[in-house]
């Protein structure tokens, strides 16, 4: 099986020099999803070998750009998970109101969807004004598209379903503008949002926060750098602030295990010890 | 490893359900359903099998003994160090988990150790994985359409590739049972 053999040396060629040349590390990202994705991109550049890829890309940097929009995963949909946004309404909601001022973290927010659910959430609890929502991703493409606010109108069927099902006050409707082709959605959400360039595997915490919600993000992390990652929510996260994770995402397996306990298990909301 | 769509609880069911509760083998097994209906699936399972089931999660290591089931809604993959890793990359086949992305993740990590089964079902899915299972050294094993409760899935795979074996359930069941006792 030389030719397999000869994909795992170039890949992780392709990784060092990515690393190398742009700061960008996937060292520490599950193989067997990055080994896919890359092939996938294989096609899309029309390269024979991972080595060629490499050469494009160390020599492009408009290609390496576009080969991270396929290294990262932006599938994403509001108030995705419903259950999860209806535990943080009841249970995390009220202790987030004894704050004077709420500092909130998406940690990986891809296109946004979940920004804006977060702060859709937040303005019918009477709480946007006096939040800030640091909203954070490594590909600049999707902060782009999260600032922007525009989904696809195909898309908004599914998310006013999930929006009702999370406890919704309104009609999805009334946060958003039907226009070219998509609905964009009321700027006055992100008026208390930064989008910012962050990355879990090389950047360190830049603000004390309440709560951080970092889904579907950890999933493509080996078990070092969701160490690596966790240490960074639990250095974040105020005394008692809260952690929210993917619907199969768990601190069991971390090194983090005993720093959080359980708000809502089925849901996956944590609060730091 | 094993995947099957439409009609694939009850052909599941009938393969697994004289298995051993030492079984040596860690059995993955992968089934397209409504995603609220998939939730159930592990308990299901566990209530008529005498091995342990539970579903698979990710960063976990495959053990003996055991059957893993795929979650709903996501991919399920298998690390180089045998380790369950989970994707929400988009669907392919309309299936999330999809039994293509199973089998060509478990073939990078198992080769020659690996033994692939594709069941009934009503889509392509499978296929592709079961012939990268083939190219890496795998047994692959093909439900008999004529067995199958729908014949497309296990026809898909015929049209890409020949399988080791093409079986009805009862020998299927036989040969799983066998496998156990090869040395791998």
């Amino acid at each position: 099986m030389a030719p397999e053999r000869d994909i795992e040396i170039e890949l992780r060629l392709l990784i060092e020099a990515i690393y190398l040349k742009y700061d960008y590390d996937f060292r520490d990202y599950s193989g067997a999803s990055l080994k896919r994705r890359v092939r996938h991109a294989l096609v899309q550049f029309e390269c024979q070998t991972v080595s060629a890829l490499q050469e494009r890309i160390l020599h492009d940097p408009n290609a390496f750009m576009q080969l991270l929009q396929y290294l990262t995963i932006p599938v994403s949909e509001m108030f995705r998970d419903p259950g999860y946004f209806l535990a943080l309404r009841e249970q995390v909601v009220p202790l987030l109101r004894t704050y004077p001022s709420v500092k909130i973290w998406v940690a990986g927010c891809s296109t946004g969807e979940e920004v804006y659910s977060l702060a859709i959430l937040l303005r019918e609890e009477g709480l946007l004004e006096r939040s800030i929502i640091y909203a954070t991703d490594i590909n600049p493409r999707s902060l782009e598209k999260a600032e922007r606010g525009i989904y696809p109108l195909e898309a908004i069927q599914g998310f006013t379903n999930n929006y009702q099902k999370a406890g919704g006050r309104q009609a999805l409707s009334d946060y958003y503008t039907a226009a070219y082709d998509g609905a964009l959605f009321d700027k006055s959400l992100r008026a208390q949002v930064t989008f910012a360039d962050h990355s879990l595997a090389t950047d360190s915490v830049f603000s004390e926060t309440q709560l951080v919600s970092c889904r579907n993000v950890l999933i493509y992390f080996n078990k070092t750098l969701q160490d690596r990652a966790f240490g960074l929510f639990h250095e974040s996260l105020c005394h008692r602030g809260f952690l929210g994770l993917g619907s199969k995402e768990s601190l069991d397996f971390s090194s983090f295990a005993r720093a959080f306990e359980p708000v809502s298990k089925h849901e996956r909301i944590f609060r730091k010890r | 490893m094993l995947g099957g769509s439409a009609g694939g609880v009850t052909a599941l069911l009938c393969l697994l359900e004289t298995l051993p509760a030492d079984y040596r083998l860690p059995v993955v097994m992968l089934l397209h359903l409504p995603d609220d209906r998939h939730s159930e699936l592990a308990q299901v399972f566990q209530r008529r099998l005498a091995l342990r089931v539970k579903e698979a999660e990710g960063g976990e290591t495959l053990q003996p003994a055991c059957v893993y089931v795929a979650p709903p809604g996501y991919h399920l993959l298998i690390e180089q160090d045998r380790s369950f890793s989970l994707s929400r990359e988009a669907p392919q086949h309309h299936s999330r988990p999809s039994i293509d992305v199973l089998f060509e993740s478990a073939a990078d990590a198992y080769g020659a150790a690996l033994a692939a089964v594709l069941l009934t079902g009503a889509n392509q899915d499978g296929a592709a994985g079961l012939a990268a299972v083939k190219a890496r050294g795998g047994l692959t094993i093909v439900q008999d359409p004529t067995d199958a409760q729908v014949p497309t899935m296990p026809e898909a795979a015929l049209a890409l590739h020949t399988p080791d074996y093409v079986l009805a359930l009862p020998d299927l069941r036989a040969l799983l049972k066998e496998l156990d006792k090869s040395p791998c």
